[in-house]
């Protein structure tokens, strides 16, 4: 019977364990530990920017472990999606710490670095050659979308991961991944069920978030070849069938299926078995085959902004913060458009917290705030413009009344200067598939020894 | 009853930069039949409350686990420049108050 046994420890390299669940891990003998270090879930400045989220002290610590035990047991570690965005300069930063911790622990280690970013020449060929699709709600696009990103990446399928094992990497550094991939990519290998595989590495992939306690330890999955058995590795954690089940709903759009680069998994009809009070048995879940495509995420500058936030509790004005805001505004753009700012160079957001900031709907008549603290967002061409722009408003978000022939009242910055400038900002542009002649044709793998 | 007092958890999370799902789960088999025959986590009503169109959401009703899901574009992508909420984990309490 093939079994491969992965463990899990973290959500995302980054975020930690207590040392006691990581070792009950190790103790468990996994074949492989494997996580990912990243996803697009904290917004396009990562993947614009190709920084990590996380703090470099956090993600040592978290690789530490894992390379500890990697080489104790002589098993491969495997990160995915490094750096958060999964860039080039995510991939060699992570190596850099992972060589750190090699020459630190006297480790000698041969290390796979995976290259996901692709080149916007070989992506503009291939959508001239029609072979990227858009997915659903994806932007409409046209060529000039890749060199408008800053980075773009694919997501990684099993394969390039398989290619460095079987190369005989110790260490696995790959950039964008798809979450699941990073934790099938060895199972599958060791010819595992592989739709048991890819459901196993879904439930696995954030953790333990799939057990009764979502906030500590990591979970530990043995995968065969009918399908796979999960566990928690802290000590007061469980598996139900429950909770294992219903992380299929997490974060995913369709409560059954997950497209992968390679094919279509469909848990439909997945079987969720307790085998005691900790353990939960899987099996009954469908792959289909499908042609394989690379997933893309791009994201590109689309300006800059400034950001002044001011605090409010004039009982006159919360009894309808937005008329206030209808009035100071339209007497603000009298004036920009005075000074003949070309319009299309600058766009002004208001958002009154408090009142409607999070969900932007109709708050309930009767409803009065206390106070709310009005976030204004300029965004325009240049850093320069939105200041500017942002400093014109000044005066009046400091003093601006209810009537204009009455007192100036003075509301309250938190700040001197009241404008906080944000740099540049980006934006996703892309929600796209590209068509691929074989699995690595958009990554590269490299080989390393320290 | 609002659909808060009848569902045991409710919540909303991205499920990627372009889409939001919210997921309502229920711990009794009657509410969870009360919240199906609902009108409110109909299509077209989660289209209302979130500005998109009815057709673009879809609904699923996960009978073993007594969960409803919706899923939705986001009405501009995850992070633009007037983003409200980065991971949308905020959105599903517009859904709390309503009368089922």
């Amino acid at each position: 019977m093939n079994v491969c046994k992965v463990f899990v420890p973290y959500g995302a390299l980054g975020t930690g364990i207590p040392e006691e669940s990581f070792e009950s891990g190790i103790r468990m003998g996994p074949d492989v530990i494997a996580c990912d270090a990243g996803s697009t879930d904290s917004g396009p400045y990562y993947l614009g920017t190709g920084k990590g989220k996380y703090a470099p002290d956090s993600v040592k610590e978290d690789l530490l472990r894992m390379v500890k035990a990697g080489c104790k047991l002589d098993v491969p570690v495997i990160v995915g999606s490094a750096g958060t965005c999964g860039t080039d300069s995510g991939v060699d930063a992570l190596f850099e710490i992972c060589a750190e911790i090699c020459r630190e622990e006297g480790l000698s280690a041969k290390i796979a670095k995976i290259y996901a970013q692709q080149d916007p020449a070989q992506l503009k060929a291939k959508f001239a050659a029609q072979k990227i699709k858009p997915l659903d709600a994806a932007p409409n696009i046209d060529g000039s979308v890749f060199d408008r990103c800053t980075n773009i990446v694919g997501l990684a399928g099993a394969e390039p991961f398989q290619q460095a094992l079987r190369e005989g990497a110790d260490i696995i550094i790959c950039g964008r991944a798809t979450d699941t991939a990073i934790i099938a990519a060895m199972p599958l290998m060791k010819g595992c069920h592989e739709a048991g595989a890819w459901h196993g590495a879904k439930i696995a992939e954030c953790g333990s978030l799939c057990t009764t306690n979502p906030s500590e330890g990591g979970v530990f999955v043995i995968f065969d070849e009918e399908g796979f058995t999960i566990e928690p590795t802290a000590s007061d954690s469980r598996c139900t069938a429950y909770t294992v089940s219903a992380h299929m709903l997490y974060e995913n759009s369709d409560p059954y299926h997950l497209r992968e680069p390679s094919g279509l998994l469909d848990t439909s009809n997945a079987i969720y078995a307790e085998l005691n009070d900790r353990r939960v048995r899987v099996t009954g879940s469908t792959f289909t085959h499908q042609p394989y495509t690379i997933k893309l995420e791009g994201s590109a500058r689309i300006g800059y902004q400034t950001v002044t936030m001011v605090g409010i509790q004039d009982k006159r004005i919360m009894e309808n913060p937005e008329k206030w805001l209808g009035t100071l505004k339209g007497y603000v753009i009298r004036k920009l458009n005075k000074y003949q700012f070309d319009p299309a160079s600058y766009e002004v957001d208001f958002k009154l917290y408090g009142w409607n900031a999070v969900s932007g709907s109709i708050p309930p008549a009767d409803y009065m705030p206390r106070e709310v603290g009005l976030v204004m967002t300029v965004t325009a061409d240049t850093q320069e413009l939105a200041t500017r722009i942002a400093k014109i408003y000044n005066p009046y978000l400091l003093h601006f009344p209810v009537n204009l022939d009455e007192q100036l009242p003075t509301f309250a910055f938190p700040f001197s200067p009241a404008e906080t400038e944000r740099g540049a900002i980006y934006e996703f542009m892309l929600h796209h598939v590209a068509e691929v002649a074989h699995p690595l044709e958009l990554f590269r793998v490299e080989m390393v020894v320290v | 009853m609002t659909l808060g007092e009848t569902a045991k958890y409710v919540r909303s999370k991205n499920a990627g930069p372009f889409w939001m799902t919210i997921d309502v789960f229920c711990d009794s088999r009657e509410a969870y039949d009360r919240l199906k025959a609902s009108t409110v986590l109909r299509a077209d009503s989660i289209a209302e409350v979130y500005h998109v169109d009815t057709n673009a959401v879809k609904r699923f009703e996960v009978d073993d686990l007594m969960v409803i899901k919706a899923s939705l574009p986001r009405p501009y992508p995850q992070g633009s420049r007037h983003e409200r909420d980065m991971h949308s984990g905020q959105q599903y309490v517009q859904l709390l108050d309503l009368d089922i």
